[in-house]
């Protein structure tokens, strides 16, 4: 038995991993794409995805700039063609198609939270979370004050600002105006939250309460949130797929796409060798 | 442009594949000190274990720096978390070839008449196994790991039956206790060596398939599936 030198050794080299088969999901179904392709004009920039959105947990979607995310996220919601983009294909909420509905109905049960807060800024932080409430005919201020206090405590910012309600809602910080958005959200009783983005304007500490809220929402919630940084999307998501022009190249349990994802094309963006 | 990241991740693997050649050159070198009745030799390896330590507390501070700052995912995570037990598992060996280089110390004083036949055996496929689950490493071969497990079984009925041969002996000839209890040290440093060379091994197919197969935690679930070439 001859002891080989360093020199003699050949250069380690990684082979593709195998991962083990994901187990087959049980979860059911709150939303699901079927064969969806959006375009803006001529250019496509979702291609034939299928995807499924189980109830109460969180989907993270991940993928370079430009690869679609936010685009499949807006057509779940049917804000795809409020941006002037057309598509093909379904999305089934509990079952029904999403665009042979009210888009109205529609934005109701499916929520979302943009990446930048937007507070209406003529109004207080009480008036922003009660305005979707009056926009939908609820006159009952006993009840408006009580879903107000729900949806800010559900966005974990009530006791911020329950001595201030009147105050507007720009004098917030960065943080907390995206939490009232997300209470805003909330109020009107949504099945579904979409989020593109929601902490990537802001610092480490409101960033970790935005993904405790998370975290905790998925309880009532089911959450779909598209982000750049993929530490978020393994902290806070249950499933995460991946985005890579236009096409969902994979998806499965947070745990198995950041440990051992079965596509290479998975592995090189996760591990940061593209995009 | 290779990155920073990727520059680390080869220092660490060379750091390793470093580590694992002079703790394999100390396991050799302790075995032929018992064969030889080479004392100086093996009081050579007693002496030089250091060195090995500090390879052990080099891999660590460079896992809990990449770790802190880099936080690696997918293939990159198994390779420091693989290198971190691979490093630890080449540590507790070079602490066997010790412990074996102490043996020869003592067959100085007490050699036994009648050594065991399993002994050079034993010594030869525990350094096989190391150096093929070494190898296993810097190739990233799950086939080759895979060969390593294969052949622990072996050398543990090995052990068993060179106890039992001391057990007859020392029944036989009373005088021969010490030696005897040697020999047993000495088969048990070797299935130990062989042992955590097992472990390698099983750590180099988590690296390459993100398997999980020590205690079994296999033999329930599903084998690998095709990678897919997209």
């Amino acid at each position: 038995m001859e002891l080989a030198t360093i020199e003699e050794l050949e250069a380690p080299t990684m082979e593709i991993p195998q991962a083990t088969q994901p187990e087959i999901k049980t979860i059911p179904e709150k939303m699901i794409a079927q064969n969806l392709n959006c375009f803006f004009g001529k250019t496509q920039a979702i291609k034939n995805v299928t995807l499924s959105i189980p109830t109460q947990k969180v989907l993270a979607i991940i993928g370079p700039s430009g690869c679609g995310k936010s685009t499949f996220l807006r057509s779940l919601n049917r804000m795809h063609e409020v941006a002037g983009g057309t598509m093909t294909g379904t999305v089934l909420l509990d079952g029904l198609n999403i665009y042979d509905s009210d888009p109205v109905v529609v934005r109701r049960r499916v929520g979302m939270v943009f990446q930048k807060a937007n507070p209406f800024p003529m109004m207080s932080i009480f008036d922003n979370v009660a305005a979707g409430l009056r926009l939908n005919g609820l006159g009952d201020k006993n009840k408006v004050n009580e879903i107000v206090e729900r949806s800010l405590k559900q966005a974990a910012l009530w006791d911020e600002v329950k001595d201030s309600l009147n105050k507007s809602g720009m004098s917030l910080s960065g943080g907390q105006q995206q939490r009232l958005c997300i209470a805003r959200t909330l109020a009107v009783d949504p099945e579904v939250v979409l989020m593109d983005e929601p902490a990537s304007a802001l610092d480490p500490i409101s960033t970790a309460k935005i993904e405790e809220l998370i975290y905790d929402l998925k309880k009532n919630y089911t959450i779909t949130i598209v982000t750049h940084n993929m530490q978020q999307a393994a902290r806070v998501s249950d499933y995460t797929a991946f985005f890579y022009v236009g096409e969902l190249i994979e998806v499965d349990d947070t745990k198995t796409m950041f440990t051992a994802p079965r596509k290479k094309r998975t592995e090189d963006y996760i591990t940061g060798r593209f995009g | 442009m290779e990155r920073r990241f990727e520059k680390e991740l080869e220092s660490l693997k060379t750091t390793l594949i470093r580590m694992g050649s002079v703790v394999e050159e100390h396991c050799k070198l302790a075995i032929k000190s018992v064969f030889e009745e080479d004392v100086p030799a093996a009081q050579k390896i007693i002496d030089s274990d250091d060195r090995i330590n500090s390879f052990e507390i080099e891999i660590d501070n460079a896992v809990i720096d990449i770790l802190a700052l880099q936080q690696p995912v997918a293939s990159d995570l198994r390779l420091i978390l693989a290198a971190q037990k691979i490093s630890n598992d080449l540590e507790r060996i070079g602490d066997h070839a010790v412990n074996i280089a102490e043996s020869t110390v003592q067959f100085s004083k007490t050699r036994p008449k009648e050594p065991s036949m399993e002994i050079p055996k034993m010594s030869e496929l525990a350094v096989a196994m190391l150096r093929d689950a070494l190898d296993s490493f810097v190739h990233v071969s799950p086939e080759l790991a895979q060969a390593v497990l294969t052949r622990d079984d072996l050398i543990d009925e090995m052990n068993r039956s060179m106890t039992m041969e001391v057990v007859e002996l020392l029944q036989k000839n009373k005088k021969f206790i010490e030696g005897g209890l040697e020999l047993v040290r000495l088969s048990r440093n070797l299935e130990r060596i062989a042992d955590l060379a097992t472990n390698i091994a099983e750590e180099v197919i988590f690296l390459a398939q993100a398997r999980i197969v020590k205690h079994h935690a296999e033999e329930k679930k599903t084998g690998p599936v095709e990678k897919d070439a997209n």
